[in-house]
């Protein structure tokens, strides 16, 4: 099979971009999009232009690294996988694929379908984290867990932070990855310590890096590889309206020593 | 930072006040609803709540400055909201495909409610302030009144505003897009809130979509009754005799005078 690419290309981030057209060589329709690509480049290379730059890394679903709006949806025409797992059998063969990075105001594009994510990881080092003794590891068990929080912290750890929900949504809002963390540690015993903090830290910083707001129409839930439900967003609502009512910690005389 | 610029100034603190600021709003228009509902009694019933609440400032003013409040906090949340919306995307997609499981209801909130807003400012105008110039009945409203009282005819008011075929038209559209923007609106409010689960989520859905085809098929009751079914035609219909008459006119200021 072939099909014909237009290609957002862009040769860097202060440059205009623009869409490229480009036909692939014959292949094989068990390749992935990114395998696609590669063969793509390959040719690029060979005639002497620039390859198409994207991300990439695991190509097994799980890194979070691949990116791309193809034909209008983020990691392609199917539901709860990511781009790598996109396969050429899903096109017919002539098919014209639209190509294009994420779009959003703190994504700034980087170079043709690479954009810089770094904005995930400022919320992450805002409040993502639990903070834990380190040394040897506990006893299983040893912090009883309910069954039905470890199943739904489980649904929102399986966030990989890739940005497809920032990329679907119409007001590039970063809701539902930010609800995921704040959900996957709020859930967990180990994570109460922090929580309240947590969810102020990590929705403030959301706010600063410009993000658009939820108006619920559940676009990155449908996008998400991991499909991860919008019910976590109602959830960081609510943490979120809990710790602005509960206000700064009280300053104690000593910082509580005595 | 106080509790309220914190609000203001955060994301879901906007949404908050959408959510609530859109609530209060909601139970007006049921409350105003079920007010209304009245038309279909005697016109005696309509016109002694109408006269309850106009003769009554210290519940009317509190009331109508209440929900200026609120129109106005959830007008300038959603501008607000929808600016930094556009700014977080200044360069969309090239394809253009469907939005993805989004409802069309989901996508046109800001345009639903800016014709929800003109709706209003013409409702205002055409039955609380009485500018003839909008009712198109080519009478003026403040003629109406009441024989026996000479207090404000609003049963008459009604089915005479009501008779006026485009006028009722787009009190139905409105009502429509009212409802269109409810359909959305009262769930995401219970999103915004944090008021919702998996559990609660079908059960919110179904109380969305009952309570706007609810308030739509109430409303809507009003205007048809006067289109299709002439409601109220022949009362009507013996008042403007009697104004056309010339007997009563003179009598309009006095007895109004009176009243008040």
């Amino acid at each position: 099979m072939k099909v014909t690419l237009k290609v957002w290309r862009q040769k860097n981030a202060t440059s205009a971009g623009e869409l490229k057209t480009y036909t692939s060589p014959e292949l094989n329709e068990n390749m992935s999009f990114l395998e696609m690509l590669d063969v793509v480049n390959e040719e690029l290379a060979n005639k002497g232009e620039e390859p198409i730059a994207f991300d990439h890394d695991c190509r097994e679903g799980i890194c979070g690294t691949c990116s791309l709006v193809i034909d209008g949806k983020p990691h392609g025409p199917h539901h709860g996988v990511a781009t790598c797992q996109t396969y050429m059998r899903s096109f017919k063969d002539g098919d014209e694929i639209i190509v294009e990075p994420w779009r959003a105001k703190p994504f700034p594009i980087i170079k043709d379908l690479v954009c810089d994510r770094k904005a995930f990881d400022r919320i992450q080092h805002a409040g993502g984290f639990i903070s834990v003794r380190t040394g040897a590891a506990p006893d299983a068990n040893s912090i009883p867990v309910p069954k039905e929080d470890a199943d739904l912290a489980m649904d929102a750890a399986q966030c990989i932070g890739c940005g497809a929900c920032v990329a679907a949504c119409k007001n590039a809002s970063a809701m539902l990855f930010v609800a995921a963390k704040v959900s996957h540690l709020g859930l967990m015993p180990q994570g109460q310590p922090e929580r309240y903090r947590r969810v102020r830290a990590m929705v403030n910083q959301m706010d600063e890096e410009g993000f658009g707001n939820c108006t619920v129409t559940g676009s990155c839930e449908a996008a998400c590889p991991k499909s991860i439900s919008i019910d976590f967003i109602a959830r960081m609502n609510r943490d979120y309206g809990v710790a602005l009512l509960k206000g700064e910690p009280k300053k104690v005389a000593g910082g509580g020593a005595g | 930072m106080n509790l309220l610029q914190q609000i203001w100034r955060s994301s879901l603190g906007k949404k908050y006040i959408m959510a609530l600021s859109g609530a209060g709003m909601f139970l007006f228009v049921v409350g105003h609803l079920l007010g209304n509902l009245q038309f279909f009694l005697p016109p005696e019933a309509i016109n002694r709540y109408g006269h309850f609440l106009k003769s009554t400032p210290e519940i009317l003013w509190p009331a109508r400055l209440g929900l200026l409040a609120l129109v106005g906090l959830h007008i300038a949340s959603a501008i607000t909201l929808s600016g930094q919306n556009k700014a977080a995307r200044p360069q969309g997609y090239a394809s253009k495909a469907k939005p993805l499981d989004a409802t069309l209801a989901s996508r046109t909130m800001l345009f639903s409610g800016l014709i929800i807003l003109a709706f209003i400012v013409y409702h205002l105008l055409h039955f609380t302030v009485l500018v003839e110039q909008v009712n198109f009945t080519g009478l003026s409203f403040e003629e109406l009144y009441q024989p026996n009282n000479g207090e404000m005819d609003i049963y008459a008011m009604m089915v005479c505003g009501f008779s006026v075929w485009y006028v009722s038209l787009f009190y139905i559209v409105a009502i429509g897009l009212l409802c269109f923007h409810l359909g959305h609106g009262l769930a995401s409010m219970f999103q915004s809130l944090g008021l919702r689960n998996h559990v609660w989520a079908p059960r919110i859905a179904a109380f969305a979509r009952l309570a706007s085809l609810l308030v739509f098929l109430g409303y809507i009751s009003m205007p048809v009754s006067v289109l299709v079914f002439h409601h109220g035609q022949e009362y009507a219909n013996r008042l403007k005799a009697d104004i056309g008459g010339g007997g009563r006119t003179p009598a309009v200021k006095v007895l109004k005078g009176g009243a008040k």
